[in-house]
């Protein structure tokens, strides 16, 4: 990432400053004061006025109703808050009752990182594939392509499409193919059973898969520069796999790099579905996820801070998952 | 150009390929067409039990009998779908400018702080919002804009992923595109608008469609209080949820609220697909 550029490089970007920037460098002695002056960090702040004036806006607000209100629920994960009374201060407490005192939370951890471990990657390609399929495709064909393939993202009715293949009586489309196959002599329990319960999620889960890395790969496909297709043709790309990992990957590692967080933020989040498909709580605790169990206590059990805590947990769990994912992604096409 | 580019195809994985695509677009395509089945049926057929996913004797008297439903609403709806222009028209319009314009200074500029701010955009993307929900509510509070529109409007300017997605495309972009017009003397608001915007209108368009989607499912119903101040997708969730009484207008609702992020969606895709098919910015 350009980010990564030595020190020197690290100073301006305006051509007056890295010029004399520069300048400083080779006449070092004299140079010396001046040079000690532009670094210093009030001079580049003032420098750079413009760029803190353009992103101004954003950032008050990110400030205002991002970085607040986070920093305000991780102070209150170290206290009792029931939503009615102020917040009481009990230092640990919520911590250690979490990992110490909670079994259902290290069920629902594991199931998060077991769904995490398969979906996430899984999903990630399957955006990537099919992304890069349609653009095969010439552009009217591109655009309704997209649709269908996005369409559960769009339609918000997931729940109701699954709920008819998972029902658990013979009329549900699974049990009924697959007592018609005679795979089954009876009807299963699918969101009833704790045995199914974790792998149906996963399916539907994987199912909903292609939302915003999908269509961002899409955006990202288009803008890479078709004339490195014909270099690589003359280089010796034989096939279009090779094509794909020579040419197109790298080209749009940007895109990779944003499809990766996306995909960590929505696979440690799972939720939703758990609690439409399976309720919450589930049977045995068996669609229980980190998150479901953080929205029983914030919003059934009206315990903010244990569900603080859980939401700090999981924030450093994803923190750490990132760091693994982006340094993987940085060696794609060498 | 589309026929240049399609070098390195053999016969047999194109074959292979599109089978996959017909075998998984029939099952992506599921919800789309349970939701165009189940507003055109018939009362007894949305009844009917083992439900069936296709129409068998199609009638809009679902879409009659919603249009009955809003003509009697105590606020009448033409003020809903106000809301509802406004609301979601300023989040999505103003988000992509605010957060394009902090992209474009985060990707293209060199400043103290950078590093930081941009690290805390990707980790605020990965706190969960349910916990934030009761701190941001205090905040709204504090600031006096609860029950109005910028209760609804503000928060959504400053969402992480608009301003990653952003920056991602705009790193790509070479410095020589903007050095030059330096040169000429461009301001940096114009480098950014003529210059930068254009060639990454991929990115905005998508990131349009996200926040089209984020704002227009948004009922307003933690921070608006007034009924006037209240979006079309809330009239409509009301009416959904008129029970067994109004299930057939419920299916036409569904339709409605899938219907209109699907033609925002379709509009913007298509200009995604086309603006780049001519470009050669890269270096």
């Amino acid at each position: 990432m350009s980010r990564n550029k030595s020190d020197s490089d690290n100073r301006d970007m305006n051509n007056d400053n890295n010029k004399a920037g520069s300048a400083a460098s080779l006449y070092s002695l004299a140079g010396y004061t001046i040079a000690r002056k532009q670094r210093s960090l009030f001079y580049r702040i003032k420098k750079n006025k413009i760029s803190y004036i353009m992103m101004s806006p954003y950032f008050i607000l990110f400030f205002l109703f991002t970085v607040l209100p986070v920093v305000m629920s991780i102070g209150l994960s170290f206290t009792y808050f029931n939503m009615l009374e102020a917040p009481t201060f009990n230092g640990w407490a919520n911590y250690t009752k979490l990992f110490l005192n909670d079994d259902i939370f290290i069920v629902s951890l594991k199931n998060t990182l077991i769904f995490a471990v398969v979906t996430g990657p899984i999903s990630y390609l399957l955006c990537l594939l099919f992304a890069w399929i349609i653009n095969e495709f010439r552009p009217k064909v591109r655009a309704f392509l997209t649709l269908i393939f996005y369409a559960p993202s769009i339609c918000g009715n997931a729940y109701m499409v699954w709920s008819l293949i998972l029902s658990s009586d013979r009329y549900g489309y699974l049990n009924g193919i697959l007592m018609n196959l005679g795979f089954i002599d009876e009807q299963k329990l699918w969101m009833q059973d704790a045995d199914y319960i974790l792998p149906c999620l996963i399916v539907v889960q994987l199912w909903l898969s292609l939302g915003t890395g999908f269509l961002s790969f899409i955006a990202g496909l288009q803008t890479v520069d078709k004339t490195l297709y014909e270099a690589a043709a003359i280089d010796g790309v034989k096939n279009r796999w090779q094509e794909l990992w020579f040419v197109t990957l790298p080209a749009m590692k940007p895109q990779l790099m944003f499809g990766a967080v996306m995909q960590i933020t929505q696979s440690f989040a799972v939720a939703d579905i758990s609690i439409q498909l399976a309720g919450n709580p589930s049977v045995n605790y068996a669609g229980a996820t980190v998150v479901t169990h953080l929205l029983d206590y914030g919003s059934t059990r009206f315990d903010m801070g244990y569900a603080s805590a859980i939401a700090t947990v999981l924030f450093l769990l994803m923190v750490g998952t990132n760091k693994l994912v982006q340094r993987l992604l940085r060696r794609v096409g060498e | 150009m589309a026929r240049q580019r399609k070098i390195n195809r053999s016969v047999a994985g194109n074959g292979i390929l599109f089978t996959i695509m017909i075998i998984c677009g029939i099952f992506m395509s599921l919800p789309l067409v349970m939701i165009v089945n189940n507003s055109l049926k018939p009362l007894d057929e949305i009844f009917q039990y083992p439900p069936a996913i296709f129409v068998k004797n199609p009638t809009m008297n679902n879409f009659t009998d919603l249009f009955n439903v809003m003509s009697d609403s105590w606020v009448p709806f033409s003020r809903y779908i106000m809301n509802t222009i406004i609301i979601t028209g300023l989040g999505t319009f103003g988000h992509v400018i605010v957060a394009s314009l902090a992209a474009y200074v985060l990707s293209k500029h060199k400043f103290p702080g950078q590093k930081i701010l941009f690290n805390m955009v990707i980790l605020s993307m990965m706190f969960s919002w349910t916990v934030t929900q009761i701190p941001n509510y205090m905040i709204i509070s504090w600031l006096h804009i609860n029950n109005t529109y910028l209760a609804l409007i503000l928060p959504a300017w400053q969402y992480g992923m608009g301003l990653y997605l952003m920056k991602q495309f705009m790193e790509q972009l070479p410095m020589s595109l903007m050095e030059s017009a330096r040169l000429d003397g461009a301001s940096e608001y114009r480098i950014f608008w003529s210059i930068v915007m254009p060639n990454v209108k991929p990115a905005w368009l998508t990131l349009a469609i996200f926040q089209f989607q984020q704002m227009w499912g948004n009922t307003g119903s933690m921070f608006l209080r007034d009924e006037q101040l209240k979006p079309l997708q809330f009239a409509l969730q009301q009416i959904a949820a008129g029970g067994t009484a109004r299930a057939g207008a419920s299916a036409a609702v569904t339709f409605i609220i899938a219907a209109v992020p699907i033609i925002f969606f379709l509009t913007c895709q298509s200009n995604v697909l086309e603006t780049m098919t001519t470009s050669g910015i890269k270096e």
